[in-house]
């Protein structure tokens, strides 16, 4: 008969009613500012430069290669190369960024200047509380706002620390059993012995710096 | 319980007492004005926050439940957090439309765009006049009037909407405007001739002998309201649907439907000018509940002979609030109708159930002296099985689409 649709909705609507007085875990509501959702592991928001040790500036792991910002999309990145250079994980000496800015207006958070970086140095942080009252000079962050210790990137992501980590230390091993074979072969050099150059040595020019890292 | 019954109406005496003869009248009537123009948008306030609850809680969400009390902590830091659960939301709402921007296309005519919010909220402020919203307080006896007087007062705002539609100079507003043209037009006719049974029955168009009518006891406890009888019933769920089309609330919001017109014909009105639309619209939906409740509801009389203690205008208010209830769940149910949909209701549901509705009350007044359970039963069934066979074929039309193609 007609209508009996309407009644059966109505009745649907006052079970929702009444019964979300009666049993409010049916709300689906998160109260935000009270209440918060705890993140998904791979949420990003926006970069952040990664540091080792307790300097931020000393620590940077960026050596300001500029991949990252000609690969930005919107072109959000700005950095400027230093005209020294200071030694990076491995000990060898690398330029640093003297500026790097990333306009937090423009980034659309997509992620790429991290795929692009070949030294584990810019990561996406989970933070999304970023407004603020001023839209022209607070949205552009330096260097120092950007800077975010290693400890913060095994906190927000474990599993992709863990690999970078991994990454870095392998890369530091072989760093260093590579200075050792080098002060050996400086050493055994006085005997003369016709010795063919070890094969990684010719594949793997040390001024490329470290080898490419899995991603 | 007399005294708290009348107590507003020898207020007002004894307030218009004190002063001389002839500004008597004048301050009586500004009194009465002042209630209305009081009550019923502070009503409209409580409203607004109680429907959005009511709407979140139907949709599973807590609805708005932070506004409270405006702290201003640099004045008072020792004033607590007061949240009222979210009862403070309709004065943020106000502040917020009155301190927008009153933006008015360059293409409107600005005379008669200015002039539509108010054109809308001056008859239905008018109509308030003529319902007595408890025993001896309707600001307006208007004895030979009333009901055509609401009526007349009501109409005027089909007016209000189009000049909002035309001079907005839009097509969304326009659109939106002949939408609600169309409706309002096609189901004033249900409206007006499910109340005509009333006044048939009542033999009056006065809306406080309306009342009275209805005041007769049944089985000893019970009021004689009209919607205890089969065309007072059958009348009261077509005054319902009708006025529901009339007040452009769900599911007959077509004129307003955001989804195809923006916001119908008041979609280049903001600031203060909407929320005035805002409020005519509801005012216009509780004149036409209070108007229901009068005609059907037995207006401010109690259910129960037992429970006539309480004061009339408790009742009449306790019963728009109920009724305005039933609108948001309504609202919370239906989704919108068609427009095509909408004008084959109307034309082919409800006015040949009106039509029947007369002929059933008029069997009543002629079988007055039958057994009351035999006449109850032969308008009982007489109505339902009109509804039936109309309702056949009204849903035959409505089957559930099949697509050809899509499919
Ligand atoms: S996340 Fe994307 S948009 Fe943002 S800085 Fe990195 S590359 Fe640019
Ligand atoms: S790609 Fe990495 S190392 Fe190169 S400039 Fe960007 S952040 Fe620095």
């Amino acid at each position: 008969m007609l209508g009996s649709g309407i009644l059966k909705g109505l009745a649907e609507t006052a079970k929702n009613f009444v019964g979300s007085y009666i049993d409010e875990s049916g709300l689906t509501t998160i109260e935000y500012p009270d209440e918060r959702q705890t993140l998904a592991e791979n949420t990003r928001q926006f970069p952040f430069l990664v540091f080792d040790g307790d300097d931020a500036m000393k620590g940077l792991r960026c050596v300001s290669c500029q991949i990252c910002e000609k690969e930005c999309p919107p072109q959000c990145i700005f950095i400027v190369k230093s005209k020294d250079k200071k030694p990076d994980h491995v000990g060898k000496p690398q330029f640093y960024p003297a500026t790097f800015d990333i306009d937090l207006s423009v980034c659309m958070s997509c992620q790429i200047c991290v795929e692009v970086c070949p030294f584990e140095a810019i990561k996406m942080d989970t933070e999304f509380e970023l407004s603020t009252s001023d839209r022209f000079g607070q949205l552009l962050l330096h260097k120092g706002q950007l800077a975010k210790p290693n400890s913060h990137f095994q906190e927000i992501h474990p599993t992709d620390a863990a690999v970078s980590d991994a990454a870095l230390a392998a890369d530091k091993a072989k760093a260093e059993a590579k200075a050792a074979a080098d002060a050996k072969a400086k050493a055994e050099a006085g005997i003369p012995r016709p010795l063919a150059s070890s094969p990684e040595a010719v594949t793997i020019p040390p001024a490329l710096g470290p080898p490419n890292l899995p991603m | 319980m007399e005294q708290i019954d009348q107590i507003f109406v020898h207020l007002k005496h004894g307030v218009v007492a004190f002063l001389p003869e002839g500004l008597q009248p004048l301050v009586s009537i500004l009194i009465s004005v002042t209630a209305i123009v009081l009550v019923f948008p502070l009503l409209f306030a409580l409203t607004t926050v109680l429907e959005r609850k009511g709407l979140g809680r139907i949709q599973n969400r807590p609805g708005p439940n932070r506004v409270g009390l405006p702290r201003l902590p640099t004045l008072f830091p020792w004033l607590p957090k007061l949240r009222l659960a979210g009862f403070g939301q309709f004065a943020a709402d106000g502040i917020k439309s009155l301190t927008k921007e009153d933006i008015v296309p360059r293409e409107a005519d600005r005379v008669v765009h200015f002039l539509a919010p108010f054109v809308l909220l001056v008859p239905v402020l008018l109509a308030f006049s003529v319902l007595p919203v408890g025993r001896n307080m309707a600001a307006l006896d208007l004895r030979e009037t009333g009901l055509l007087f609401f009526f007349a007062a009501g109409a005027a705002t089909e007016l209000s909407v189009f000049m909002a539609g035309w001079s907005s100079h839009n097509k969304y507003s326009l659109l939106g405007a002949m939408r609600a043209i169309a409706q309002m037009i096609s189901y004033e006719i249900p409206l007006i001739l499910s109340s005509l049974t009333v006044v048939m029955m009542a033999g009056s168009l006065s809306l406080v002998t309306i009342v009275e009518r209805q005041s007769g006891v049944n089985f000893g406890f019970l009021h004689g309201w009209h919607v205890f009888t089969p065309w007072g019933f059958a009348g009261f769920w077509l005054f319902l649907i009708a006025a529901c089309a009339e007040a452009n609330r769900t599911p007959f919001d077509l004129p307003e439907a955001e989804s195809e017109l923006v916001a119908g014909y008041f979609t280049e009105y903001s600031g203060f000018k909407f929320a005035l639309f805002f409020l005519g619209e509801y005012l216009g939906l509780f004149a036409i509940s209070g108007l229901g409740i009068t005609l059907f509801l037995g207006g401010w009389l109690s259910p129960f002979t037992f429970l006539n203690w309480m004061p009339s205008w408790f009742w009449f208010f306790f019963k728009l609030f109920l009724m305005i209830a039933f609108f948001i769940w309504l609202r919370g149910t239906l989704p919108r109708l068609r427009l095509d949909q909408l004008m084959n209701f109307a034309w082919k549901f409800l006015l040949p159930m009106t039509l029947i509705n007369l002929v059933v009350a008029a069997l009543w007044h002629f079988t007055n002296s039958w057994n009351p359970a035999l006449r109850w039963l032969l308008g009982a069934i007489l109505l339902t099985f009109s509804y039936w066979i109309l309702g056949r074929g009204f849903e035959a039309k409505f089957r559930p689409r099949t697509y050809r193609y899509a499919s």
